[in-house]
């Protein structure tokens, strides 16, 4: 039976990523990138979707972690008779220079106690499990899959393992055996061997190169293990060869099981820019966080001067939305969708994130140039035109466009970073007068049709009589100060709507939201809010502790927490929990170092240098 | 023998099988590239090896034009016909004799006794060169035999 989807976790290669699951089960798997068709697939069809598991034979006990602050994953299973340990990771390496297969995932099985025996299927099913090819066995050089495309995939292996994909092996005490899965794609082949000695220096290297990145992370504060795995994660999911970070490497893990709210979310969206550029820079991977800008503004200046909801691994438009009609689904949760038809909504909020982004990078000392700053007028121009037009929102609503809060208050942030900008010099020539009336007139109408005097909160809507958690960060993008009376109020009245269990929040009710779980990012937006100044210090630990009780035995969350019993909902690991979950920490630091004035972090605008 | 006619029919003979091949994998009709298998003769960085392979590649080809060049004489017969029946023969010898003697002759490919090693990690192009793709043996040919009609037409 396929496993829950918190019962896995990720490996990868800041190219790639797999899941697994605590029994040993390679479910997930795309190559050579992110957005690639599937060569596992058990996660959304447990007979169709094909998988590659290590596990002991007959019943077993499993624990698993990651190695210390490394994305190097450690599965032990214990057995009546004996102790495996089962160590899976993709390659990193430091060296150019040497010779590695194009993409590889090396599995390390050890017999740790007693006797374990040991059973492996290996069943890949390339194209989504579109067909079951034909394993070939060539001896000494492992197993060979065509994957497609004439593309390869290769399993060299020390197990006894043919044509069948199929072996059992018993391993006494300190045996082991080594896999090392890769795939080539327009080349000759690279087959790693399958031995000790290679297996454990390239799990060494691995290692080191993910603890060497790790120990830049800037953070002392609260939650530091959860900070600094999250924080890997991100690495983990940012697209080395363009600086995009994926939403999740996976598509149609259910926000509803059995429902069918099943999308993919292999892409990259604008709507969590800020969120994302803050949080990086606030952890002081500046590297990172530049390579990201660099992708957001390469990005957005293909679509000039629209801005796209979401875009692909190198910036371009996704493909089309379509249904894979021959997948089971997980949980039976059907249609599973490759692409996202997202791609065509307009959604205004995107053009705050990108000038917020824009903003982070030059609070961090980073310098906008002409072509950037044309292009931010730009937008600037776009919203002072547009802002007063409906949208499908930070929710990506389908069907008719509504006039939401969220996006309003977006939009007046977009402008009022522009002022800002400008003022500091940094947008020459830009007409921030103008931009400035448009500001103020978004805020008057925020003011008069988003506050509900009935309800006691700002709405959901224009005119509207619901509340929605995006409204938690009026206050994050600096709209209005945590403890305004106002936004005091409104808080309440989120509390009181969307909270589902203590620390747990929905996004909003609404017939699409019928059944789904609590929003991960909501829940952590609420932790902001209080860390801001919506709440005491220690309201707001309590509220992350609460939280990070829900992440799963490796650290992680999806898109969505299931209230009842506290299982992920949603694609996994979802990144933008995650940032979530690394703004709260970096709020609540500053709360605590240095009080409530603190929480609001240096918002300031330097000046633009000579 | 004129030697700039021989080695400028070489040169083109050698740009345009170059780009056959590279064509063809990236049609995905094969994985075989010349320039990678020999450019890791010398180097097991990726990108270097692509590029030495490259220069290798061409000078290869230049001294293959000289050989048909020689043959033509010897024979007395030319054009792009006989370069061409030439290019066939030349394929024959890289298919069935050089393919599978590359395993024992490259430092860097796995042999099919062995299994990979820590120096020996290239897949090998087994039989006809069949591991790189079904449709490398007819990509080899037609390019072989466009390098020769080139050749032989050229001179």
């Amino acid at each position: 039976m396929t496993a829950a989807i918190r019962d896995h976790a990720i490996v990868g290669d800041c190219r790639s990523a797999a899941l697994v699951s605590r029994g040993g089960s390679l479910d997930w798997l795309c190559w050579p990138s992110f957005d690639s068709p599937s060569l596992f697939a058990a996660l959304l069809d447990e007979e169709r979707g094909g998988r590659f598991s290590i596990s002991p034979a007959g019943s077993f006990r499993s624990e698993r972690a990651y190695l210390h602050e490394t994305n190097v994953l450690r599965t032990r299973f214990f057995t009546g008779g004996g102790e495996l340990a089962l160590t899976d990771f993709m390659p990193v390496s430091g060296s150019a220079r040497a010779m590695r297969p194009g993409q590889e995932l090396v599995r390390i099985a050890c017999c740790e106690r007693g006797e374990v025996e040991v059973e492996i299927a290996f069943d890949p099913r390339p194209g989504y499990g579109r067909r079951k090819p034909e394993i070939r066995s060539l001896g000494k050089l492992g197993l060979r899959v065509d994957a497609g495309s004439g593309d390869l995939l290769t399993l060299v292996t020390d197990a006894p393992l043919g044509p069948s994909g199929c072996a059992r092996v018993r391993l006494g005490p300190g045996q082991r055996l080594h896999f090392s899965l890769g795939y080539t794609r327009g080349m000759p082949a690279i087959l790693a061997p399958a031995t000790a000695a290679r297996s454990q220096a390239v799990l060494e290297e691995t290692a080191r190169l993910w603890r060497l990145w790790a120990a830049r992370t800037r953070y002392d504060g609260p939650a530091r293990d959860m900070v600094v795995r999250s924080a890997l994660l991100l690495k983990l999911l940012q697209f080395a060869p363009s600086g995009a970070i994926i939403a999740a490497p996976t598509t149609s893990l259910p926000e509803r099981l059995g429902g069918e709210l099943n999308w993919d979310y292999r892409f990259c969206w604008l709507r969590d820019a800020a969120l994302t550029a803050r949080a990086l820079f606030g952890l002081g991977h500046r590297e990172e966080a530049e390579s990201f800008m660099s992708w957001l503004l390469l990005a957005t200046s293909l679509s000039l001067p629209r801005l796209h909801v979401l875009y692909d691994l190198y910036g371009r438009m996704p493909g089309p939305e379509k249904e894979l009609g021959h997948l089971a689904g997980h949980s039976g949760s059907r249609p599973v969708r490759v692409g996202n038809a997202a791609r065509g909504q307009v959604q205004l909020d995107t053009y705050g994130e990108v000038i917020e982004a824009a903003t982070y990078f030059v609070r961090s000392g980073g310098e906008i140039d002409r072509p950037t700053a044309t292009m931010l007028v730009g937008f600037g121009r776009e919203v002072a035109r547009d802002w007063s037009e409906p949208d499908e929102g930070i929710w990506e609503v389908r069907g008719p466009g509504s006039y939401f809060t969220h996006s309003r208050v977006l939009c007046w942030a977009a402008l009022q970073r522009l002022c800002e900008l400008a003022e500091k010099g940094h947008l020459p020539g830009a007409p921030a007068a103008e931009f400035a009336r448009a500001r103020d007139r978004i805020r008057a109408q925020v003011e008069e049709l988003a506050w509900s005097e009935q309800l006691q909160s700002y709405t959901r809507t224009l005119a509207g009589a619901d509340v929605d958690a995006s409204l938690l960060l009026l206050p994050w993008f600096g709209y209005c100060p945590a403890d305004a009376p106002r936004m005091r109020a409104t808080w309440r009245r989120i509390r009181q709507r969307l909270e589902v269990r203590p620390g747990l929040f929905r996004r909003y009710f609404g017939g699409l939201t019928e059944g789904e779980g609590a929003f991960g990012i909501c829940s952590f937006w609420a932790v902001e809010y209080l860390a801001l100044g919506g709440g005491t210090a220690e309201e707001a630990e309590q509220s992350l502790r609460t939280l990070i009780g829900y992440a799963n035995d490796v650290g992680l969350y999806g898109e969505e927490i299931e209230p009842r019993d506290g299982g992920a909902l949603g694609n996994f690991p979802q990144a933008y929990t995650h940032v979530g979950l690394i703004n709260a920490a970096l709020s609540l630091r500053d709360r605590l170092e240095h009080g409530r004035q603190g929480a609001g972090q240096a918002r300031s605008v330097p000046e633009a240098r000579a | 023998m004129s030697w700039p006619p021989s080695l400028l029919a070489g040169f083109a003979g050698t740009l345009l099988l170059t780009s056959l091949e590279a064509g063809a994998q990236q049609l995905h009709l094969t994985r075989m590239s010349m320039p990678y298998l020999l450019g890791t003769a010398f180097t097991a960085s990726r990108d270097r090896a692509k590029v030495i392979g490259f220069f290798t590649h061409l000078v290869n080809g230049q001294l293959f034009a000289l050989l048909y060049v020689a043959v033509f004489r010897a024979t007395g017969h030319s054009g792009a016909l006989w370069g061409a029946l030439l290019g066939l023969i030349h394929s024959a010898v890289v298919l069935l004799v050089v393919m599978p003697l590359l395993p024992s002759l490259h430092p860097r490919m796995a042999s099919a006794q062995q299994g990979p090693t820590d120096l020996r990690q290239i897949e090998p192009p087994g039989p006809m060169a069949l591991h790189y793709g079904l449709s490398t043996p007819l990509m080899l040919v037609v390019s072989h035999v466009i390098f020769g009609m080139v050749v032989g037409g050229l001179l």
